[in-house]
């Protein structure tokens, strides 16, 4: 069992924000309660549309997307995914962008009051912020500001995790501030900062980004001992997995790894309960 | 319109069994167990092509065929124009590959033996044989109109004019057939069947202007829509196709996951935007 933000997960491994639809299309391929939890993709107070095409390119062991952040918005959310994924049997953790700190609060205000959520994610890392028009969070101080609306206006007991931008030079600065602020924990982290072949605004992720991950995965829990952090970026197998555990990782996140199988986090949770047995030395 | 529920997507190792060069196209058979089970007449699998290349490629479902000693067998044909395809065809057999499928909303079939043209252009023709064999055990007269750029990407004209009850080849050069694309010989073949229902699989301009015609002869239109998939499965929001909902309301759905195949009425053609095609 693993401990996170004081929640009880089912194992170290969730799905991460953007890359298990509504769930709906993820548990045709194995129950969702067999994973440590579920977070939704973003969602914004009002429906987005999202981006034009095309929102994916491949690059090497990796993928570029801008998607532009597509959601139903948090009523249809609300009236139709929510309720479906809380039947799940696994935690639900709702990610949540705002243009602006009101936004964010309103989302934290209704989400938090809804059964089913077990916690909130803020999207403090989105790649292609400037061009969605989600709330541009450049400096620790932003991140800050917007984990302090939403803890303000969170019941108590839904914890806050903070998705952070796997930027080396001020992941550490971040985690600190975030945490100050009232996040219970931080995820680190999100896509990396891109660029599609046309020029768009976008984020990387895949394989080719976690090294970077675990490079931020690992500052973050040297220098703040205590803190609790789940490493996200790259991971498809139980090794990439366990890498970032024996970081000081609580639990990981898969994205990229589940569109490229969509049974890889059933199959990641299956290996990591497969002990590697101890060397006997006669 | 019937659509009886379809068993669900899995994801498995399979073995490539064959592959065979015909024309520009290569067709290959391959095992994959449990996919061939649930299959319907426009499903299609997923298919990964190498740990570095991230992104899934999606084949139609040609054929499910017996196999001595594997069960089913299902061949697709690839036409080798990215590093992906490229990569799948010049494997050996023997090869091993992660197989997800049957995936995606079938052909809708009639419930009455009405007359269907069944519309294919290139390699996307490879849906509509499994298409017009459903359509005969319903007792449907079945017209076909078979197009590509020259005859070396014309699917199996020959196999065609055993399933269907007329055939009309169309070739870009006139290297077979008229020469021509789909929308110049489409609204006659149409009008000459009497077709209530159109089945087409091809590239955007071809199911628009058969969607179009469709529209025109007051026929009811199924279109195969091939789309840049990334995950196929429904996960990555990266396939979307504007569409009008039967309420009158515009919204977008995932080509992989709410189609491939699309009432031609309700596609918002115009909107669609460049015609990008499959991820290779």
């Amino acid at each position: 069992m693993t401990e996170l933000a004081g929640l009880t997960l089912a194992a170290p491994v969730l799905v991460a924000s953007g890359c298990g639809g509504t769930g709906r299309e993820l548990a045709a391929y194995g129950p969702l309660a067999d994973l440590g939890g579920f977070v939704t993709r973003s969602i914004t107070l009002n429906p987005r549309p999202g981006g034009p095409l095309p929102r994916i390119a491949e690059t090497p062991s990796g993928l570029v997307h801008a998607v532009g952040l597509q959601n139903p918005g948090l009523e249809p959310f609300l009236a139709t995914e929510l309720p479906w994924l809380a039947q799940q049997g696994t935690r639900v953790v709702v990610s949540i962008a705002g243009s602006s700190l009101g936004e964010y609060a309103e989302l934290a205000r209704r989400l938090g009051r809804s059964p089913g959520v077990s916690a909130i994610e803020v999207n403090l890392s989105s790649p292609d912020a400037p061009t969605t028009g989600v709330f541009d969070v450049r400096e620790p101080f932003h991140a800050a500001s917007v984990v302090a609306a939403v803890h303000r206006d969170l019941p108590r007991g839904v914890p806050v995790l903070a998705k952070l931008r796997t930027d080396v030079v001020r992941v550490v600065e971040s985690a600190r501030t975030v945490l100050d602020a009232g996040a219970d924990a931080v995820v680190v982290g999100n896509a990396l900062p891109a660029a599609m072949p046309d020029g768009r605004q976008a984020g990387l992720s895949g394989p080719a980004i976690l090294p970077v991950a675990l490079r931020c995965v690992a500052e973050v829990c040297a220098e703040l001992p205590g803190a609790q952090v789940v490493g996200a970026g790259g991971i498809t197998s139980a090794d990439d997995a366990r890498s970032f555990l024996a970081a000081g990782a609580v639990a990981v996140q898969l994205g990229t790894a589940l569109l490229h199988d969509p049974t890889a986090a059933a199959r990641i949770v299956a290996d990591l309960h497969d002990v590697v047995p101890e060397p006997t030395i006669d | 319109m019937t659509q009886t529920p379809r068993r669900g997507p899995v994801h498995v190792t399979g073995e490539l069994l064959a592959t065979k060069k015909v024309g520009a196209y290569h067709h290959l058979t391959l095992v994959a167990p449990g996919v061939a089970d649930g299959f319907r007449p426009g499903n299609f699998v997923a298919i990964s092509v190498g740990e570095s290349r991230l992104a899934r490629r999606s084949f139609w479902i040609h054929r499910v065929k017996p196999v001595g000693g594997y069960g089913a067998a299902l061949e697709l044909v690839v036409e080798a124009t990215g590093p992906g395809a490229t990569w799948l065809t010049r494997l050996a057999p023997g090869a091993r590959l992660e197989v997800t499928g049957p995936l995606g909303r079938p052909f809708a079939l009639p419930k009455e033996p009405v007359s269907c043209l069944l519309v294919g252009d290139g390699y996307a023709a490879a849906p509509l044989f499994p298409l017009a064999e459903r359509l005969r055990e319903r007792d449907c007269p079945v017209t076909l109109l078979v197009a590509g750029s020259d005859e070396a990407h014309l699917l199996s004209a020959l196999e065609a004019r055993r399933s269907a009850r007329a055939v009309t080849v169309v070739t870009a050069d006139g290297s077979v057939g008229r020469k021509g694309t789909v929308a110049d010989a489409v609204d006659e073949v149409l009008a000459r069947a009497g077709a209530e229902v159109v089945y087409a699989a091809g590239p955007v301009p071809t199911l628009h202007a058969v969607a179009a015609a469709a529209e025109a002869h007051g026929a009811w239109s199924q279109t195969a829509l091939e789309r840049p998939l990334t995950c196929a499965t429904g996960l990555c929001q990266g396939c979307v196709v504007p569409v009008v909902g039967e309420d009158g309301v515009s919204r977008t759905v995932r080509a992989c996951h709410d189609g491939p195949v699309l009432r031609g009425d309700r596609v918002r053609w115009a909107d669609l935007g460049a015609d990008l095609g499959q991820v290779r």
